[in-house]
């Protein structure tokens, strides 16, 4: 049995957010990963942001695919509906629900096995059709469910827990969704919430296909000697580009951020991003720099964390598709029959 | 040498190249027999390439109205040099071969019994044509006049509809009107009294309409109240996809802002077709998708997650033949088992056999419906004869006090109101629970949403006992669809009969006109037609009072047969099987003659074994 029961009392002294609840609200089941996994640390961030953010909890879909990472949606907001779909074709799935109902806050939640192994065609074209969605894949380079095969992720050269050596070339989510044309790309660390916190806010704002790529070791399966992406391995390769600090335009409160390495970088919903950066030369919203840095780490060998891409101007599918602003789920026969006066015209046409 | 005469009752084929702008020529010839109250039943028979490979229009002429196949072809227009020689072989003796004699053909390549009808086209067209686009596209208007002229259909009708087609198109209107008046009076000076098939205004008509059972299909989503279509190409279901676009486009719009009341997505594949239709579903709003057998294989996946986690989704598979391409193109009603028990684990879907447009219309509107009743995915199983063939039928039909069936939504009013919600539990005995969808209320209804392994609450639960009320609900919401689902349609023999007929989809019009060939050879044949799976006590009942049942279908396996054994406990040694699948659509000649064989035979055996069988 994994379903414990949460205390139904909050404790009085829980700070609530703007929409009256607390950081326990956005809590779900209790985790059945194996203790220490990176996917947990990832339920928190999302909690975290989503709690941050002002978000009602039921305003949120969560959806996901197959595998320990795809599990984690019950985990995290209890009181949203979530949908555990089918191997590596979460992506659909969010696209249809987006298509009936565009007013919910839609959230993926995939792993490498399922986004960048089966899953990769729905993974590409869910960028390209520009899903307004955040898309976040728990990165590492394993099969956790059906316990420590390689991923497509799983770098050249990397050793398998029982000691297989991968000799296919990786492929990186990152490059593949920014060609694809994802609007905001990001990475992360699961063990870096400082980073991912922010990265998350400002995913969930963006208006269009925003993905983070977030390097989730496996305890289990991933995090000896000869992986490249450990909890250690990522510690010391880690050069993160860039710090994020995200707010809701409505916040009145500014943040600290140092003159010079800031850039303000608005949004659809009119909240602003800005990015504090690490490395002063990096520019989200160049997108063929954003590829070649990319290459470039890789080439050193280093993960580069941070925004990588930003596009202000994103468009999301419904703009593409030109649909009414009223969710499809609440259309009936008023607004979509043609009814029988037409049907006459259209039997006339026929005759 | 015999010649073939008829008034109102003959088949006329056009062996075309494809490409040649033939299409809409012949589509002309066909309507004008229409305009005159004469029923025809045109169908295409085309292969899966776009230009140069032969294409093949047939027309059956029919005061009586018998709109299946007939088989044997009477007058042949014989257009593409390529099959010259199969196509001659096709007329029946007695019969006629339209050619274009501006070259000269040796005497071998014609037959002593059939008479050849030439018409110098190509020096006619190059005569009057510059453009070598215009000579190719004005000899086919340029056919049909002459063939008017040779069955005396009225040439108004014909100017009447070339004015319908080109509306507000005057420069194409008049050459087309020009080229029709040359081939006509061309026939009528230099051809005259060469056919014996000839037409004459009649009353068979009525009111009825001439539709494709795809465009039926679309627009019965439209009326339906579909607004999330996702489909993936595929020869014979595209174009219920683009119609539905081409409705949605004029029917769809919202007049104060021009949005879309619709959404398209041309996926990348059929996954995720009905990944984008199981999302839309889940999420409260009406999706379908059309495609094909091959598009079913790769749906399965998420058809079996959609049954099992009892989400609405509609699928209107348009069946044609076997995998790759080429045979393809052609109809079968072969997908029958992949449809009702597709996916892993144990499943079972509810399958709607349209007959016709009308059916194909009326019925895309009901799948709607019962798949969000019945919370899972229901098939509409037409297929290549009706969906991309325009078929004479009853006018299409819409009450407009009907409200779309939603099926159990619990609302946030009910929630609020403290009612109780378990999303997998039968609160009324029919299997049916209650769905919320997603963003209802803050802190009631929500829940997560798998495909197994849960509890009538969707709290995740591995048991044995939990799993097995599922599966027991599923299978009790599967049995209360036979309430639900269109009966089927009897069809009694004039005189007490020892036989039954089963049969289905678009064998319909075919096996109506074998059933009167049949009486007049003294077998007398009740007939009832399937129109949904699961099968209702109507099908059980029809089935025990009948020794012997022949179940005619278009496949190699008896597919519908097998269903009715397994899920009927028929008699498997009561069903004899009539099967047709070469790719060509079932002729009431076919069924009459397998079903005259087999009474014959079943006549001479002892009478008491036939009793023991
Ligand atoms: C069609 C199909 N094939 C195979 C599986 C088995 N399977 C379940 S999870 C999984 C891999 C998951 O890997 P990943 O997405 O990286 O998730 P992780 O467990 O590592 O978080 C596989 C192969 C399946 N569920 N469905
Ligand atoms: S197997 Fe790996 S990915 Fe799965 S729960 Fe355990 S640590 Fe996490
Ligand atoms: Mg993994």
């Amino acid at each position: 049995m994994t379903y414990v029961a949460k205390p139904k009392l909050h404790h009085p002294t829980l700070a609530k957010n703007k929409v009256g609840y607390t950081r326990r609200d956005y809590e779900g089941k209790v985790s059945t990963l194996c203790a220490g996994c990176g996917h947990d640390s990832i339920s928190a961030a999302l909690i975290q942001a989503f709690w941050e953010l002002d978000i009602q909890p039921h305003r949120v879909a969560k959806l996901s695919g197959i595998g320990c990472s795809s599990k984690t949606p019950d985990y995290f907001l209890g009181n949203s509906h979530g949908f555990n779909t089918v191997h590596g074709r979460m992506p659909s799935v969010l696209t249809g629900a987006n298509l009936a109902n565009r007013e919910l806050i839609y959230l993926g939640v995939s792993g490498d096995g399922d986004s960048a192994s089966i899953g990769l065609g729905q993974f590409a074209h869910v960028m390209r059709r520009g899903v307004n969605m955040t898309y976040i894949l728990e990165n590492n380079g394993v099969y956790g469910l059906t316990k420590g095969q390689f991923s497509a992720t799983a770098d050249k050269g990397s050793k398998a827990k029982k000691g297989m050596i991968n000799a296919d070339a990786p492929v990186d989510t990152v490059s593949l969704a920014l060609l694809m044309g994802a609007t905001f790309v990001a990475r992360s660390f699961s063990g870096d919430k400082k980073q991912l916190v922010p990265l998350v806010k400002a995913a969930i704002a963006h208006e269009g296909a925003a993905f983070i790529d977030v390097i989730s070791p496996c305890v289990a399966f991933n995090n000896h000697p000869g992986s490249t992406k450990s909890y250690d391995y990522v510690r010391e390769h880690n050069e993160a580009v860039n710090r994020l600090d995200f707010w809701p335009s409505r916040d009145a409160i500014t943040v600290d951020y140092s003159e010079g390495g800031v850039i303000d970088v608005p949004q659809h919903d009119g909240s602003i991003i800005k990015l504090r950066k690490l490395d002063s030369s990096y520019d989200p919203s160049d997108k063929i720099n954003a590829v070649s840095h990319i290459a470039r780490a890789a080439e050193k060998g280093e993960v580069l964390t941070g925004l990588l891409y930003l596009a202000p101007d994103a468009e999301d599918l419904h703009a593409h598709l030109n649909t009414y602003e009223a969710p499809f789920n609440r259309l009936g026969e008023k607004e979509l029959c043609p009814g029988a006066g037409m049907l006459e015209k259209i039997n006339a046409a026929m005759r | 040498m015999k010649r073939i005469e008829a008034l109102n009752d003959f088949v006329v084929k056009f062996a075309n190249v494809n490409g040649s702008g033939s299409a809409s020529a012949n589509e002309l010839f066909a309507k004008s027999f229409l305009r005159m109250g004469i029923p025809v039943s045109p169908r295409n028979i085309f292969p899966s390439n776009i230009q140069g490979l032969p294409t093949w229009y047939e027309v059956r002429v029919t005061e009586r109205g018998w709109l299946g196949r007939r088989g044997g072809v009477d007058l042949m227009v014989a257009m593409n040099p390529q099959t010259w020689a199969q196509d001659v072989k096709e007329i029946e003796p007695g019969g006629y071969l339209f050619y274009d004699n501006t070259k000269a053909l040796p005497q071998g390549r014609f037959r002593d019994d059939v008479h050849a009808i030439g018409m110098p086209l190509t020096e006619i067209c190059n005569q009057t044509y510059t453009d070598s686009r215009e000579r190719q596209l004005f000899k086919n208007i340029v056919y049909v006049g002459a063939l008017a002229s040779l069955m005396d259909i009225e040439p108004g009708v014909i100017a009447e509809l070339i004015g319908e087609q080109y509306k507000g198109k005057e420069k194409l209107l008049k050459p087309n009107l020009n080229a029709f008046q040359m081939g006509y009076n061309y026939a009528g000076e230099k051809l005259k009294g060469v056919l014996g098939l000839k037409v004459k205004r009649a009353y068979g008509v009525g009111d009825r309409i001439f539709m494709e059972g795809n465009a039926a299909a679309a627009l019965g989503c439209v009326y339906g109240g579909a607004t999330v279509c996702a489909w993936y190409p595929i020869t014979p279901s595209s174009s219920l996809a683009e119609a539905f676009q081409r409705y949605c486009s004029k029917l769809r719009l919202d007049p104060a802002t021009g949005k879309n009341k619709f959404a398209i997505v041309q996926a990348e594949d059929e996954l995720a077709s009905i990944g984008i239709v199981t999302g839309a579903g889940w999420n409260g709003a009406r999706a379908f998708t059309a495609t094909s057998g091959p598009g079913i294989s790769l749906m399965s996946e998420f058809i079996g997650l959609a049954y099992f986690a009892e989400i609405p989704a509609v699928i209107i598979d348009v069946q044609r033949g076997g995998p790759s391409t080429g045979m393809p193109t052609r109809t079968q009603q072969s997908d029958v088992l992949a449809c009702a028990y597709a996916s892993h684990g144990d499943t079972k879907h509810v399958l709607l056999f349209p007959e016709d447009p009308h059916e194909c219309f009326t019925m895309a509107a009901d799948c709607l419906d019962l798949a969000e009743r019945l919370q899972t995915p229901v098939f509409l199983m037409t297929d290549l004869d009706i969906g991309m063939n325009q078929r004479l039928c009853k006018p299409l039909e819409w009450d407009d006090s009907r409200q779309y069936d939603r099926g159990k939504v619990m609302t946030a009013e009910m929630l609020e109101a403290g009612k109780e919600f378990g999303r997998y539990l039968d609160v009324d005995g029919d299997g049916i629970p209650f769905r919320t969808y997603p963003g209802t209320h803050p802190t009631k209804g929500a829940y997560f949403t798998r495909g197994t392994s849960k509890n009538p609450y969707a709290v995740y639960s591995e048991t044995g006992p939990d799993y097995q009320y599922n599966m027991q609900r599923l299978l009790k919401k599967h049995d209360f669809a036979k309430t639900l689902v269109p009966k089927p349609v009897l069809t009694p023999a004039n005189e007490p009969a020892r036989f039954g007929c089963i049969y289905y989809g678009s064998t319909s019009p075919s096996m109506t006109e074998a059933l009167e060939a049949l009486a007049a050879r003294n077998i007398f044949v009740n007939a009832l037609r399937i129109r949904a799976f699961p099968f209702q006590d109507e099908i059980f009942d029809f089935c025990q009072s009948h020794s012997k049942i022949f179940v005619v279908e278009q496949n190699r396996d008896a597919q519908l047969r097998t269903l009715l054994v397994n899920e009927a406990g028929i008699n498997p040694a009561s069903l004899i099987s009539i099967l047709h699948y070469d790719g060509t659509p079932i002729t009431a000649r076919y069924i009459t003659r397998e079903i005259s064989e087999s009474v014959s035979a079943l006549n001479v055996r002892p009478i008491k074994r036939d009793k023991a069988a």
